[in-house]
């Protein structure tokens, strides 16, 4: 078994400023990495390099791809890499309204995923995509409702519905439970939580919540101005931190 | 008998970076083995660093040098070396622990709390349902909240919640931190025949107890830690 991703020496450099530098780690199939660090620490930045929407000013990103292995994903033309986040990936972003198509209904936000990846037959497709709202918790009745008339928690199961009705290996989410209330946070968590270990998913997470990355992460990055300054299982960075500024974000917050 | 657990000149302290780096000298150089079918009980006064050694052998706490080799499969992992797949994989086929707080996960019912290990070995949920049920019922949890979160459960039912998904998998090795010390004399003696049962099937036990009577009860041998 390869890893999923291979990442090494990745730097993102915004002119002089540091977006992220020199940050290398593997992620294996149904590993959950977990990025942390206060805002502004580079973890936006550090998630758009790995899931191939901004590319790095130096360092290699590998994807074991399922039919040649382990490719560099700046190195491959724009079609396959286009093909590959159709397919393999999904990206959760952390505002739904950037990852769903606020003009079309519930079901051909769903749906339209399934076409992307050749799905042709509407009475499949429609059937999927009511299994799927199923599964974030949304009532079928609202398949043919714009997504304008959802809450905040909905819209954001609905953009989980649309990244894993294709079944991808690996998601990216960026802060995933950010702008949400807090009983709005636990349902869509436990959610997440189910859906990444029943589909034996690989992920990474981040946020700034230390909760959250507890909750959903295997291993934790810690990020400070655009470095990972340590790195773990999660209990145990968030338990016996060793570098202070992860010391810092641990005593900051009431029991993460 | 071969040795599950082997800790060689293990030592750790903690450093306080954010209270002027004072460090807090734990254990040096602390060893420690033990064979399957034995219990082990570290004791010592408050502080002395019990917690902190079974929190290494969980591979939760980080020591500065040493070495935790820990029988697994096949083979040997050192807990205190091996990346954190390898310990996650560790946990999930041969390491238990029973901490001294339940760590409630929002949303899931006290029964999937307790299955969830041995649903993690790929055993099918009506099984593992089955087997959680039972050490519920024997650790006197009403079936009635079987099907609530245990967040609102009180103290002494948080941690027989604990017990129960501690000894749900029967793990080869099995780590207890004072999993006694808020119970009642009746599930006390649950945990002291969970113990016995466990010992006579061959698992390595290392246990911390405040409780005299059931240190006594269960120690194949005790293991002093100064402090
Ligand atoms: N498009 C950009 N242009 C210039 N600087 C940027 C841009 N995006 C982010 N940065 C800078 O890069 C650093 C890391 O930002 P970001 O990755 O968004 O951090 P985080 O997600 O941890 O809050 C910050 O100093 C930020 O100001
Ligand atoms: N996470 C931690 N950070 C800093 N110091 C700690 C931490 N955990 C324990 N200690 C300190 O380490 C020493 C040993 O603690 P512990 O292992 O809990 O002992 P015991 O379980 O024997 O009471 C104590 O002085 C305690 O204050
Ligand atoms: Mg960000
Ligand atoms: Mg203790």
């Amino acid at each position: 078994m390869n890893p999923l991703l291979t990442v090494s020496g990745l730097t993102r450099m915004y002119g002089n400023r540091v977006g992220c530098r020199d940050v290398s780690f593997e992620l294996w199939p149904g590993g959950v990495m977990g990025i942390v660090g206060e805002s502004g620490s580079g973890k936006s930045t550090l998630l758009s390099c790995l899931s191939a929407r901004l590319e790095p000013t130096a360092g290699r990103v590998l994807y074991d791809t399922r039919e040649d292995g382990p490719v560099d994903i700046y190195a491959m033309g724009e079609p396959r890499r286009r093909m590959l986040m159709r397919t393999d990936w999904g990206i959760v972003h952390q505002n739904p309204r950037d990852g769903l198509r606020m003009g079309v209904s519930a079901g051909a936000n769903v749906g339209e995923r399934l076409m992307a990846v050749g799905a042709r037959h509407y009475g499949e497709i429609r059937a999927q995509a009511d299994d799927w709202l199923r599964k974030v918790e949304i009532d079928g009745e609202r398949i043919d409702d714009l997504p304008l008339t959802f809450s905040g928690g909905m819209l954001q199961r609905l953009q989980i519905a649309r990244n894993l009705v294709t079944h991808p290996r690996l998601v990216f989410m960026d802060e995933p439970t950010g702008g949400l209330d807090v009983s709005v946070q636990a349902r869509l968590l436990d959610l997440l939580r189910r859906l990444v270990t029943d589909l034996g998913l690989a992920a990474i997470i981040v946020t700034h919540d230390l909760a959250v990355a507890r909750l959903l992460a295997h291993r934790l990055m810690v990020m400070r101005r655009g470095e990972v300054v340590e790195t773990g299982l999660t209990d145990q960075v968030l338990d016996d931190p060793h570098h202070p500024y992860t010391q810092l974000l641990v005593s900051s917050v009431l029991q993460p | 008998m071969t040795d599950q657990i082997r800790v060689d000149s293990l030592s750790k302290t903690y450093v306080l970076h954010t209270q002027g780096g004072i460090e807090i000298p734990v254990f040096a150089d602390a060893a420690l083995s033990v064979a399957s079918g034995e219990c082990v009980t570290l004791h010592g006064p408050s502080g002395a660093g019990k917690s902190t050694l079974l929190r290494c052998l969980y591979g939760n706490c980080k020591p500065d040098s040493g070495a935790i080799h820990v029988s697994h499969g096949e083979g040997t992992v050192d807990i205190a070396s091996a990346p954190p797949r390898v310990v996650m994989e560790v946990r999930r086929r041969t390491l238990g622990y029973v901490s001294q707080f339940l760590r409630a996960i929002p949303r899931v019912p006290a029964l999937d709390v307790v299955a969830e290990p041995l649903r993690a070995l790929g055993v099918p949920v009506e099984t593992a349902q089955a087997r959680a049920g039972e050490l519920l019922a024997r650790l006197r949890i009403p079936e009635r909240l079987w099907s609530l979160a245990p967040a609102t459960f009180s103290g002494g039912e948080q941690q027989r919640v604990n017990i129960a998904r501690g000894f749900a998998a029967r793990h080869p090795i099995l780590l207890l931190d004072e999993p006694t010390a808020s119970l009642d004399a009746r599930n006390r003696a649950v945990v002291i025949e969970l113990i016995a049962e466990a010992k006579a099937a061959g698992t390595a036990l290392v246990g911390v107890f405040h409780d005299d009577e059931v240190r006594e009860a269960v120690s194949t041998r005790v293991h002093t830690m100064q402090g």
